[in-house]
């Protein structure tokens, strides 16, 4: 079958198999392969990726039905070439070590951000409490998306000053 | 338009971008992971690759009676279908495991666990590759399983590896530490002794990537390029070349970026050897990536061990003695990665951070119907049991004496003017200095305020348990006299060439499944040649642009490879000595080393600096007598011996009466792991290995039903622990160098796991110890902690 | 990574289009919304269908919460997370927000619906138990029309449920009753997981204060989501008080069917049965008395 859907704001069409889940869709036929997978019962949440705005996990989604749809992955976290604030926070609060479930951390720290932009430490472990990091003990994944937050703010906080240009963080669509 | 630039947040700690050398900075490795960027092994797409799925047993103990793959055969996607009696024909069909046992590659005559792999199929795609061994008919003949450790040994128990010439029962391996007489003596002589069974149950590390090989044979060249889910590719390449018969120098295992090992990715596991063979057979390159079932009930697991443990001690509290009986289940094959001289690993640190006067253990390994491993998930090498019995034990003695905890610990340590100390099963601790540790931690956590709060709650009838642990490890094996895995010395070679413009690549021999090496390696070179960390590349990983040495695992890339790495600057740094005494026309005894550049004794101004040394070294220009040119060392470091990490940690639960849930309310963790080279990966460390902890103490264990059905196998069944079980951690060090080490410094990967979880289960002993409560093995469920307040706690296997 | 087996994929245009393809196709086809109980069975090959039927299409059909002063309605493909996100709803029912904060996770909880875990019929299903607890009754429509069964009926054994193969559940009706308060209790090993136990209860008062009727709804303690109608009839009409809850809990502990697994044993969950109970209720009597 065929399937066509926007994939980080590109339209792309394929043939398929109609049992061809999101992820393999993703990695496999795009090359897209900064989503990962790590289980096989949704329990992992390395997979997450967006579909219409919404962190979902794309191993528990046929591809077919992302069809008509948008889906943003890792690699459309960043804007015109500029890393998400939320990138950063990874980076600057060692928010990942082996980087296997970093892109599926960072796509819902992203989504939670753009609907709280400052979330307390425990909204930040509600928020990514299905997804597992066998590394980093989720405290600097915490930080990280702190660290997002309140960088953001200063955006923010700059934007209102008058004097200041007009400030874009990006990512956020 | 404002960018993004490099003003950061008020309020976090800053990071030093540019140090020379060690402390808190960025890693090199992120810019490419946080923009999706890694290259694992499931990312690696060769052009007509096909792919691979095995056929795995649904019983624990069967004879195989036959096989019919007429249908797999047929697919139109399917390549190929092998089956052992293929392998058998290739004299491929069993391996030697890394404990000198030999393990089947596909079944030839009989499963011996649930999950063994009976035949593989290559196909076009994955998909069909998994359709078509649902097209694969196998008959098996159904055995008794043996299951329960403690009846393998029985008269009427099945022999499982009847494979074995002349084996007539389950008995894999007896040993011994220590000295029976002596520690039978001052038993006799103890006021009193403390005995408990303790186990701690098969776990299993769980990476989030799973295991799994692209195999690309190219026939013309005889050439095997192997990528791998491997933490230790020199070592792989060497076992190819003895399984497979293929030359060395034609074999290159890549050991891309892999998405977390924790022992995981140590043995050489059939699947590898399969998709070897798939692309031999097909002539195409094979990629074989396990789910996670496959992961789960297949690849090493942890543990294992039924310990009883006694203790014994004078009434006032000084401990005199540890005996230790285990018995410790392996599996259907010995596939224990461990040096070859330690079949029960560094168990033999169950003495712990304590002056005794004697010590004893006895262990009896079995064979049973279950999957192949035991050392894994950050174990350092079995010491995770070891710190377990030790620290728990204590704990069992302090209740005993009715004394605290912490107070029995202090006055039973090991003393600074004691090291370096013979332990009496014969480990010698480098350095220590337990009790600045101990107090460090306990004015952290605020212990007395907690013990005061403690009573209080248990007044009003509440739950509130606090619990102590105090670990040494053994780390970085090791000495290549003591150590070697299948005879391959444990030393670590380490390479490092300065370009003319003074920039750097550094080679390693060990490889990072996460914890950072490109980053760490690239500060200690820097840090020994006064050059900026990120003028340094390290390339580790490839066995074809890397020095031989035995990977990564057991905590042991500072302590042997970042000493290699500190040495091979050194050399280095002498060299370029010889060319900035050419160019400052001195003796080299004359320059003075001042991190980054040479001076003339007494004259600042006269510095050259190494880019300038390494432009000199590579140039035209005249060298001195003898110097051949370019900027460049190698060595192989073989240590003189491990390394002694400590820490104390301290944790605080709440126990729900009504429940029984537990709820890690805090937890503090000091660790001493001599110099520190980053201490922001150093935390990154810790914080993993604590919610291991978490996960060990309180919900993981791969248990088993009693026909030999593995009830672990999914993440459903097996459960990680995730953000919302954790606390945030409270973390703080001591330093106390290694003396031997080129930089102080000792291993700190596995600490976290290997302390954490008797903290988490003594604080829950200690929560329940008003209903007399003393001991309740791991995992602590609801269920299980509601069978312990009742006074039925259960062993879990 | 595991896969399904082959099937179709046909995308349903309106619920009318999907009873008609599953006439068609009869049992070997099977409606899929969220898909996270189907997918990872079919990826595990437990299940195996020819044909899956994605309904997601129809949110202008199936996808509402319909909040009026006598009845709640809400169309089956309403996702978790607009259940948890809806004041109107928590307001009525505060034991949906309960329960929707521990099911599954938040990324699952975007995707999976109300319709596909009451359908999925899984005895330690939390929503189901919500369902149960609130007198649920579920509307099934097919070729012939619609039809009403409560959702005492509505499951028949693991996994079972009284939707016929040419059939879909449509919608979820709850009567709306005054001086209510309602909870939910739950015992998990480790957040997302499935229930060792959880337990809802709904309580209604009368004016003077006592009970003009209480239910309460317990998962993962038999075959199929438990229903117990012996403490509703123990708790009509009486005063609260703890020494009633006790007595309603005692109910629920000797009512209930668990088996040991490795989630817990027998014994502990009935005993988990008596406690959530016990705090469901008193929760539950404690909201009904805020509202007045």
């Amino acid at each position: 079958m065929q399937v066509s859907m926007t994939v980080n704001g590109e339209e792309v069409t394929r043939e398929i198999e109609g049992r061809l889940l999101l992820v393999h869709f993703l990695r496999d036929v795009l090359g897209l392969t900064g989503t990962h997978w790590g289980c096989d019962t949704s329990n992992c949440g390395t997979c997450v990726v967006w579909l219409d705005g919404r962190p979902v996990k794309s191993c528990t989604v046929l591809a077919a039905m992302a069809g008509g749809h948008e889906v943003r992955t890792v690699e459309g976290l960043a804007q015109n070439g500029e890393l998400d604030p939320v990138q950063r926070g990874f980076m600057e609060c060692h928010g990942l070590q082996c980087g296997f479930c970093t892109p599926g951390m960072m796509m819902t720290a992203r989504a939670l951000l753009n609907e709280n932009p400052d979330p307390s430490p425990d909204e930040i472990r509600e928020a990514i409490s299905g997804q597992i990091c066998r590394c980093t003990g989720y405290a600097t994944i915490v930080r990280s998306v702190r660290w997002a937050a309140a960088y953001e703010a200063d955006q923010r906080a700059d934007a209102d000053q008058p004097a200041e240009p007009a400030a874009t963080t990006g990512g956020a669509p | 338009m404002t960018t993004v630039g490099d003003r950061k947040p008020a309020g976090f700690e800053d990071n030093d971008q540019h140090p020379v050398g060690h402390g808190r900075m960025l890693r090199k490795e992120d810019p490419r992971f946080v923009r999706g960027r890694g290259n694992y092994v499931d990312d690696v797409q060769l052009p007509g690759m096909l792919h691979l799925a095995i056929l795995r047993a649904p019983v624990a103990h069967a004879r195989l009676v036959s096989i019919d793959t007429t249908a797999a055969e047929a697919h139109p996607k399917v390549k190929a279908v092998v089956t052992g009696a293929t392998l058998e024909t290739l004299n491929l069909a069993w391996m030697p495991t890394l404990s000198n046992d030999v393990q089947a590659v596909l079944v030839t005559d009989k499963v011996r666990f649930q999950g063994q792999e009976v035949a593989f199929v290559v196909a076009e795609d994955r998909y069909a590759a998994r359709d078509a061994l649902e097209l694969i008919d196998v008959e098996y003949d159904v055995l008794d399983p043996v299951i329960d450790v403690r009846r393998a040994l029985e008269d009427a128990a099945p022999v499982i590896r009847d494979d074995l010439e002349g084996k007539t029962d389950n008995h894999c391996f007896d040993w011994e530490t220590g000295d029976a007489a002596a520690t039978e003596a001052v038993f006799a002589k103890a006021d009193v002794v403390v005995s408990q069974d303790i186990v701690y149950p098969r776990v299993h590390p769980a990476p989030m990537e799973t295991c799994g090989a692209v195999a690309d044979f190219d026939p013309v060249e005889g050439r095997l390029t192997l990528w791998s889910t491997t933490q230790a590719p020199h070592a792989h390449r060497t076992l190819y070349a003895i399984v497979a018969g293929l030359p060395e120098h034609k074999i290159r295992v890549i050991s891309p970026d892999i998405g977390g090992g924790f022992g995981n990715k140590v043995p050489i596991y059939p699947g590898y050897v399969c998709a070897v063979v798939g692309s031999i057979v097909t002539g195409k390159p094979v990629k074989w990536m396990e789910d996670r079932s496959e992961n789960l009930v297949s690849t090493g697991f942890a543990r294992d061990y039924v310990m009883r443990g006694e203790i014994a001690a004078t009434r006032d509290g000084r401990i005199l003695g540890i005996r230790t009986h285990v018995l410790a289940d392996h599996g259907a094959f010995n596939g224990t990665a461990a040096p070859v001289k330690y079949p029960a690993g560094f168990f033999g640190v169950f003495t712990g951070s304590y002056d005794l006067e004697a010590a004893y253990c006895h262990m009896t390994a079995v064979y049973t119907n279950k999957a192949p491993g035991g050392v894994a998930y950050a174990c350092s090498f079995r010491i995770t049991e070891a710190v377990y019995l030790v620290e728990r034990i204590v704990d069992c003695l302090a209740a005993e004496l009715a004394m605290d905890p912490v107070e029995l610990r202090l006055k039973n340590f090991i003393k600074p003017e004691q090291f370096p100390y013979t332990t009496k099963t014969g480990w010698v601790y480098d350095s220590g200095n337990y009790e600045p540790t101990m107090r460090k931690a306990m004015d952290l956590a605020g212990y007395e305020d907690l013990r005061r709060e403690q009573a209080e709650k248990r007044a009003r009838g509440e739950l509130m348990g606090i619990g102590v642990s105090f670990f040494t490890e053994a780390v970085g094996a090791g000495p290549r006299k003591h150590m070697d895995i299948l005879g391959l010395g444990m030393a670590d070679g380490c390479e490092l060439r300065v370009h003319p413009t003074g920039k750097a690549v550094v080679r390693l021999s060990v490889q990072s499944q996460g914890q950072g090496h490109e980053t760490t390696f690239a500060q200690i070179v820097g840090e020994e040649l006064g050059i900026p960390p990120a003028d340094v590349d390290v390339v580790h990983g490839d066995t074809d642009n890397t020095p031989f040495g035995l990977g990564t695992y057991g905590s042991r890339s500072t302590p042997v490879s970042g000493g290699a790495a500190a040495l091979v600057a050194r050399k280095v740094r002498d060299k370029a000595r010889i060319v900035a005494s050419g160019m400052l026309e001195v003796s080299a005894d004359d320059l003075v080393w001042d991190k980054g550049s040479f001076h003339v004794a007494g004259d600042p101004s006269t510095a050259v600096t190494i880019q300038d040394i390494a432009m000199r070294a590579h140039g035209a220009g005249d060298l001195p007598e003898g110097y051949e040119g370019a900027l460049e060392a190698q060595i192989t470091y073989n240590p003189p011996n491990l390394t002694y990490p400590h820490g104390a940690y301290i944790c605080v639960v709440d126990v729900d009466p009504g429940t029984a849930q537990v709820k890690v309310r805090r937890f503090v963790a000091v660790d001493d792991c001599g110099t520190r080279i980053n201490p922001m990966i150093i935390e990154g460390q810790i914080h993993g290995g604590l919610t291991d902890g978490v996960g060990m103490a309180l919900m993981e264990i791969v248990a088993f039903d009693e026909d030999g059905n593995c009830l672990g196998g999914s993440l459903m069944d097996y459960l990680l622990p995730t953000a919302m079980e954790v606390p945030d951690w409270e973390t703080g060090f001591t330093v106390t160098p290694s003396p031997h080490h080129p930089i102080g410094a000792k291993g700190v990967g596995e600490s976290a796991t290997v302390g954490s979880p008797p903290a988490i289960v003594n604080a829950v002993v200690d929560a329940l110890a008003p209903f007399g409560v003393r001991h309740a093995d791991m995992p602590l469920t609801p269920s299980r902690v509601w069978d312990a307040m009742r006074g039925q706690a259960r062993p879990p296997i | 990574m595991q896969v399904p087996a082959p099937f179709e994929y046909e995308r349903a245009t309106s619920v009318d289009h999907a009873i008609g393809l599953l006439e068609r196709l009869g049992g070997s086809a099977r409606l899929v919304a969220g898909g996270h109980s189907l997918l990872p069975m079919m990826k595990l090959r437990l299940a195996n269908f020819e044909y899956l039927i994605d309904i997601n299409d129809l949110r202008d059909e199936l996808g509402y919460l319909d909040v009026r002063t006598d009845e709640i309605r809400i169309g089956a493909l309403t996702r978790h997370r607009e259940l948890l996100e809806s004041d109107e709803l928590a307001a009525a029912f505060p034991i949906f927000r309960d329960a929707e904060k521990v099911i599954a996770d938040p990324v699952v909880r975007n995707w999976g619906t109300l319709g596909g875990s009451l359908c999925q019929a899984d005895p330690s299903e939390d929503l189901s138990a919500v369902c149960t607890t609130l007198d649920g009754r579920c509307v099934i429509r097919g070729q012939s029309g619609e039809r009403v069964v409560p959702m005492t009926e509505f499951h028949r054994g693991p996994y079972e449920t009284a939707v016929g193969d040419d059939e879909i559940l449509i919608e979820i009706r709850f009567p709306v009753r005054p001086r209510g308060g309602s909870a939910f209790e739950k015992v998990e090993r480790r957040a997302g997981d499935w229930a060792v136990v959880s337990a809802g209860a709904a309580v209604w008062l009368l004016d003077d204060g006592r009970i003009a009727d209480a239910r309460v709804g317990l998962a993962a303690v038999g075959p199929n989501t438990t229903a117990l109608p012996e403490i509703s009839a123990a708790l009509t009409g009486r005063e609260p008080s703890e020494e009633l809850y006790d007595e309603a809990g005692r109910l629920a502990a000797q009512g209930c069917r668990p088996e040991s697994d490795m989630r817990g044993s027998e014994e502990y969950k009935r005993h988990l049965a008596g406690e959530l109970t016990k705090r469901a209720l008193r929760r539950s009597v404690e909201r009904a008395r805020e509202r007045g």
